[in-house]
């Protein structure tokens, strides 16, 4: 275990490479990155079960959508490892937290550091939005509320049949404001779907900028109780907290921990765009080459060398 | 008269669940309007209460697919597309999870009115991509409709008669084929789920009144033979009519229109059905009556096509059959 990185580290790594990718492609979901680096470096390097990746280190590029023509389609789920009745699954809600999935399977080693030199460019896999073939997705999610559903309705099916493999769903806060997702935490609950975990990013961000200025949550911890979850909540950048949070009881009901995070965590330069946070682009060559200096800096690496527009 | 046989669905879909372990019988709160209380009671294991959450019910239907069950939803047609379209796209339809959308009360086969009532649901599951479309047109169909289904290698939408339901055919549903009904040589008749047995009436008596009719009952609509329905089309001097049980936009209506344009066939063509209006609630005989789908229509129909009048009156198609909604059967399907 030694020559590991720990969680920490493969967090920060994360950030660096989003910084870097969104930097030299003129802009990126770099609030995103920093929100979630902490939750998805511990999924991938703790806190799933899932077994050594199935499809190549380099992605393939776009091979087609499934259709009965298209007998050699399959998904991004390789990603995670074998889908065999011991391993856990993961789901990734929220997909246009692709760039920051794909930068955790490259620190993870589950994907060459040339998959993210295809990010959104035609006709390959490695999409902006993770499409249900892009490296690491399961299912398709760009839809946001449909999730938690799809996860409980795969949950049950697997314990119905015994398996030990357990479901997690990465979500964002954003998503409570879908009817779908209290359907889906109604219907586990009822159904006992204890199998079923997630870790929500509750950072409190949205397309339009602050939650509270677009819908109101109110209080989703007490919300969710009183839908049947176990919930707890934990600051979203504390790992160990992470670990204390997995091993809540929830016999019969699914555990969410919300964990509750900044959206400049490690990149505090971003505050000054405070609530425009969702996709951050560059509103001049003067931003972009202040937040180059200054975010490189306060994540210990060089700033990225910039094309010439 | 006709046999007419009762709740068919009930014990073909236990029959067919029971020797299909990985079949699953999902409900939402509508579970004895959809015939399955008994299957719920005798086999509850197999059985999941989704409540009235379609939404969730879509997606995690979807996530049943994927742990390898073949799950069959039951819920009135309307429920399983108008709220949950996102889910059935996203869930469903993209990764062709084998998902059976068992749609009750198709079109105007409910007084619920505009609520309950399908009218544009074959237009809408037409156009999405990797879905089966089949419709039941008696209780022949009913009583194969959940092999048929089963057989298909992802989604399915059927249209389901449930009640009681009419046997008009003696052979179950073949997938992909349709059904030659009558061999005529003046009018071809296309028609599929109730508008057959209006059709067959009005066929009869049209016969007597010189007018040879050609009709085909369609109980596959997607994917469709077009092949064989243009040379059925091929067989008839006069034209072509559909009637359907549905807005004539995107349903079967389109369904020819668009063969016979493709292939450039230069026949008429007359699309009965529901004519850009939604409906209202009512018996289905008078609902029929009053939008213009049953075998009067189609007469009326057949007069247009062939110019002239043919004769053939109200009281020579009497043998119709009338239901009241106030009988025994469930009446409002609620």
């Amino acid at each position: 275990m030694s020559n590991r990185k720990t969680s920490s580290e493969i967090a920060l790594g994360i950030r660096r490479r989003v910084f870097e990718h969104s930097m030299r492609n003129n802009g990126g979901y770099l609030s995103q990155a920093c929100s979630a680096a902490e939750q998805l470096a511990w999924l991938y390097n703790e806190a799933l079960h899932i077994g050594d990746p199935t499809l190549p280190m380099i992605p393939k590029p776009f091979e087609g959508v499934p259709s009965a023509d298209n007998p050699d389609y399959h998904t991004g789920a390789g990603y995670n490892g074998p889908f065999t009745p011991v391993h856990d699954r993961l789901f990734i809600a929220p997909a246009h937290y692709a760039l920051v999935a794909y930068a955790t399977l490259i620190e993870v080693g589950r994907m060459a550091p040339e998959g993210l030199d295809m990010f959104n460019k035609d006709g390959s896999s490695v999409e902006m939005i993770g499409a249900e073939h892009s490296p690491g997705m399961e299912v398709h999610n760009g839809t946001l509320g449909i999730g938690l559903s799809t996860g409980a309705g795969l949950a049950w099916g697997r314990k119905k049949r015994g398996e030990t493999g357990k479901v997690c769903v990465f979500m964002s806060d954003g998503e409570v404001q879908e009817g779908q997702t209290w359907e889906a935490i109604q219907g586990a609950a009822h159904h006992g779907i204890d199998n079923l975990w997630a870790i929500m990013d509750v950072n409190d961000q949205q397309c339009d900028g602050a939650m509270s200025s677009v819908m109101e949550v109110r209080d989703i911890a007490t919300k969710m109780r009183a839908f049947g979850a176990i919930v707890v909540e934990i600051d979203g950048h504390d790992i160990e907290a992470m670990r204390q949070a997995k091993q809540e009881a929830h016999e019969g009901q699914p555990l969410i921990i919300l964990a509750r995070t900044s959206p400049y965590q490690g990149m505090d330069f971003l505050k000054k765009r405070f609530p425009r946070l969702h996709y951050v682009r560059f509103k001049s060559e003067d931003e972009r080459r202040d937040m180059n200096i200054a975010i490189a800096a306060e994540l210990g690496i060089e700033p990225v060398q910039l094309d010439q527009h | 008269m006709v046999e007419m046989v009762t709740r068919p669905y009930a014990a073909a879909f236990e029959k067919h669940a029971l020797a299909n372990p990985d079949v699953l019988c999902l409900s939402a709160d509508l579970t004895s309007s959809c015939e399955i209380d008994g299957f719920r009671d005798r086999h509850p294991e197999q059985f999941l209460s989704l409540g009235m959450a379609e939404q969730n019910m879509l997606s995690f239907a979807g996530g049943l697919g994927l742990a390898g069950y073949r799950p069959f939803i039951h819920t009135f047609g309307v429920f399983l597309y108008r709220r949950p379209y996102d889910q059935l796209m996203a869930s469903v339809a993209y990764p062709r999870r084998k998902v059976r959308l068992m749609g009750f009360l198709p079109g105007v086969t409910t007084p619920g009115g505009m609520t309950h009532q399908a009218i544009e649901d074959i237009s809408i599951m037409r156009s999405i991509p990797n879905m089966t479309i089949l419709e039941t047109g008696d209780a022949s169909e009913v009583e194969s409709i959940c092999e048929a289904a089963d057989s298909i290698d992802g989604p399915v939408y059927c249209r389901v008669l449930r009640g009681q339901v009419p046997r008009l055919f003696d052979s179950p549903i073949k997938v992909g084929e349709m059904r030659l009904l009558s061999d005529g040589d003046d009018v071809l008749v296309v028609t599929a789920g109730i508008t057959t047995e209006e059709a067959m009436r009005a066929s009869d008596a049209l016969k007597q009144a010189g007018v040879s009719i050609r009709h085909l009952h369609l109980h596959t609509i997607k994917p469709f033979d077009a092949k064989a329905l243009l040379d059925h089309i091929g067989s008839v001097k006069k034209g072509v009519i559909t009637l359907e049980n549905h807005v004539i936009a995107g349903g079967i209506g389109s369904l020819v229109a668009e063969t016979m344009a493709d292939a450039g066939v230069g026949k008429k063509l007359i699309r009965l059905g529901l004519k850009d209006t939604y409906a209202h609630g009512g018996s289905r005989p008078y609902l029929m009556r009053h939008y213009g789908l049953d075998a009067l229509a189609l007469v009326q129909g057949v007069d247009q096509l062939l110019g002239m009048p043919t004769g053939v009156s109200e009281q020579d198609l009497d043998a119709v059959r009338v239901e009241a909604v106030h009988s025994t059967a469930k009446a409002e399907g609620l």
